[in-house]
């Protein structure tokens, strides 16, 4: 049953369409990241849910009440944001508290909830300190349990992480997963970390240019994307801009490729295949042209300690694999190597045929 | 600390101290000539005057009146304007630049004209008129300390913050924001009593009678005093200060350490 429902939602900042109509529905307990590079608009959504900035057009709906109307003081929404933003004259405790004291909660029951949820977020010892003495970890779980002091009907996260350092980023976002399961609390989470929202959501929802361009759990974003901008956003792609000339066979600058997602398309038909690089084999180069396979040579090596993420090039065109480390040493960078294209873990997805480049629709952010 | 900086530490120094030195020594001489020194009856002289009482009263209550409606106006405003309104902060800056523009001569004339057929109690009363003029004089001070102290926290976050807890507006004001501009509010204090306690065009061509007035009148008709009644009130004002200081200490130094590692 849905639980937060975000209907239609408009947002506009001067000509900009911050938001262009986005529609969310979200089960009690369940956690969604909202997923893009900055701009398209997942920050904005996030903003109109707390209630800090009105939509122009749509309706936000949580646990049956419409709430798109409501001032955020009285929205009971916990957040945590990017960083800053515990009140620096208040020590950890104070911090904890001030939501509770301003629902007129009496002292003792206050002084146990505040205890407790500094224990949840691993700052039982720390609770005297002012945000000062503080690390940016243990600030953004002060922040954490401040959110959920005030048992909110939603919680909501903007990049809570982005300011921390790479560890602790990842020590950090399990330890939100374990408290939101532990809590059962529904939550909506923004980050522009892909990797980030893959490991803690239940969904994940990709926002480009102010719509959602695809929303489903994170296995379906990875192994199904649905649109380009997705299949680049997701993970690491190797994308090639081909035509559709025979029945399961495609050619992109040469290269003839069998591949089953394209058995009855239409023949002429502007198609990009996707292939994710570790469904990609690469091999010492063979004499002969077996079918699905595609000469060239290593370009680089890049080393990911138990992969290595192979460049190779050949014809105009470059494909990257990932092969496990001791494999890769076989093949040096100028190594004349075949890489073996499967025609079943490709993906398809359709290009308009006289739209943009391709290279437009996806690099216009950086 | 290089032998030139302490040359220049000197000579500052000197700059500052020489005067009040050459004023202690002038008031600590007789009324007759040629006598030698010391004698403290000019102090004496000076304590038991009741209008030095009556009118450091009136400047004293005057600034505390000044800064209570400063902060009550300004705190509020320029809150606003760093958050909803950032692009007025320029005009108000300009605005507050305005009263060190305009001489006091030609402030005090046009605040007179404006205020001219106003009530009894408010034109010809320091707490209304006199005030009023103050709290346009202290405007640059409060404004720019304000400002800086509200440039160093995060406004933005810490309201939103504040208001996702279930606070209202005046909460958020007064237990989120103002607790951490604290040492830029103690500041914008400070300069503004110091003006008061020293202001002498506007009170003296709108025939009030407040402490600079008499330190003036002293002045003129009898030497010896003056010297004694211009140290006391330069210690009186640095007492002010130095009580100011104190009570804000605490919470000043924290504000310090919280804009460190930012």
């Amino acid at each position: 049953m849905t639980y937060l429902q975000l209907e239609n939602l408009h947002r506009d900042f001067g000509t900009v369409k911050a938001l262009n109509g986005i529609n969310i529905n979200l089960g009690e307990g369940e956690f969604l990241s909202l997923l893009g590079p900055s701009g398209c608009g997942k920050t904005t959504a996030l903003r109109l849910v707390a209630g800090f900035d009105r939509p122009d057009a749509g309706r936000i709906v949580v646990d049956g009440k419409d709430v798109t109307g409501v001032p955020p003081n009285k929205r009971d929404m916990g957040m945590v944001f990017q960083a800053y933003s515990l009140f620096p004259n208040m020590t950890a405790r104070q911090n904890v508290e001030f939501g509770l004291k301003i629902r007129g909660k009496d002292k003792s029951d206050r002084s146990k909830s505040v205890t407790d949820l500094l224990e949840l977020v691993g700052l039982g010892h720390a609770v005297d300190r002012y945000p000062h003495q503080l690390s940016g970890g243990m600030q953004q779980r002060v922040a954490l349990a401040r959110a959920l002091a005030i048992q909110p009907s939603v919680l909501l996260l903007d990049e809570p992480l982005s300011a921390l350092d790479a560890k602790v980023r990842v020590q950090l976002r399990e330890e939100i997963r374990r408290i939101q399961l532990e809590l059962g609390i529904t939550t909506l989470y923004v980050t522009h970390d892909q990797e980030e929202a893959l490991a803690i959501s239940d969904h994940v929802a990709v926002m480009y240019g102010g719509v959602i361009e695809q929303m489903g759990t994170p296995a379906e974003m990875y192994t199904a994307p649905a649109t380009p901008f997705v299949a680049e956003f997701i993970g690491t792609m190797n994308r090639l801009e081909s035509t559709v000339v025979g029945d399961g066979e495609v050619e992109h600058a040469g290269l003839r490729l069998q591949v089953a997602e394209a058995r009855g398309r239409r023949t002429g038909e502007r198609v990009l295949v996707l292939i994710r690089p570790e469904s990609l084999e690469l091999e010492a180069a063979t004499n002969g042209g077996a079918p699905n396979s595609f000469n060239g040579e290593v370009l680089t090596q890049t080393f990911l300690g138990p992969v290595t993420r192979v460049k190779v090039t050949g014809g105009g065109t470059s494909l990257i694999a990932d092969m496990s480390t001791a494999r890769a040493a076989a093949l040096p960078v100028g190594a004349r190597v075949t890489a073996k294209i499967p025609a079943e873990g490709a993906k398809l997805l359709s290009l308009p045929d006289d739209g943009p480049a391709l290279a437009e629709l996806v690099h216009d952010e950086d | 600390m290089a032998a030139s900086a302490y040359v220049w530490l000197f000579l500052a120094a000197a700059y500052f101290l020489i005067p009040l030195y050459a004023t202690l020594a002038f008031s600590l001489k007789k009324n007759e000539a040629g006598t030698p020194c010391c004698t403290l009856a000019n102090y004496s002289w000076v304590i038991h005057n009741g209008d030095f009482w009556h009118t450091i009263k009136i400047s004293f209550l005057l600034a505390i009146e000044t800064i209570v409606i400063s902060l009550l106006l300004f705190v509020p405003t320029i809150y606003w304007v760093h958050l909803k309104l950032p692009k007025l902060r320029p005009v108000i800056a300009f605005m507050a630049l305005i009263p060190f523009i305009v001489p006091p001569i030609v402030m005090v004339v046009g605040l007179l004209r404006v205020f001219r057929g106003t009530p009894h109690w408010f034109y010809a009363e320091p707490w209304g008129f006199l005030a009023t003029a103050y709290v346009i004089l202290a405007f640059p001070y409060m404004f720019f300390s304000l400002d800086a102290g509200f440039r160093s926290i995060d406004v933005h976050t810490l309201t939103e913050a504040s208001q996702s807890l279930g606070a209202s507006w005046p909460t958020t004001l007064f237990r989120v924001i103002l607790p951490n501009i604290r040492s830029a509010a103690l500041a914008a204090s400070f300069l503004t009593l110091a003006i008061v306690l020293g202001e002498f065009t506007i009170a003296n061509l709108a025939a009030f009678h407040t402490f600079p007035i008499f330190l003036q009148y002293v002045n003129e008709s009898q030497g010896f005093p003056a010297g004694a009644l211009t140290l006391l009130s330069f210690m009186i004002t640095w007492a002010a200060m130095l009580s100011l200081l104190l009570v804000g200490r605490k919470r000043a130094a924290r504000g310090a350490l919280i804009t460190g590692p930012r």
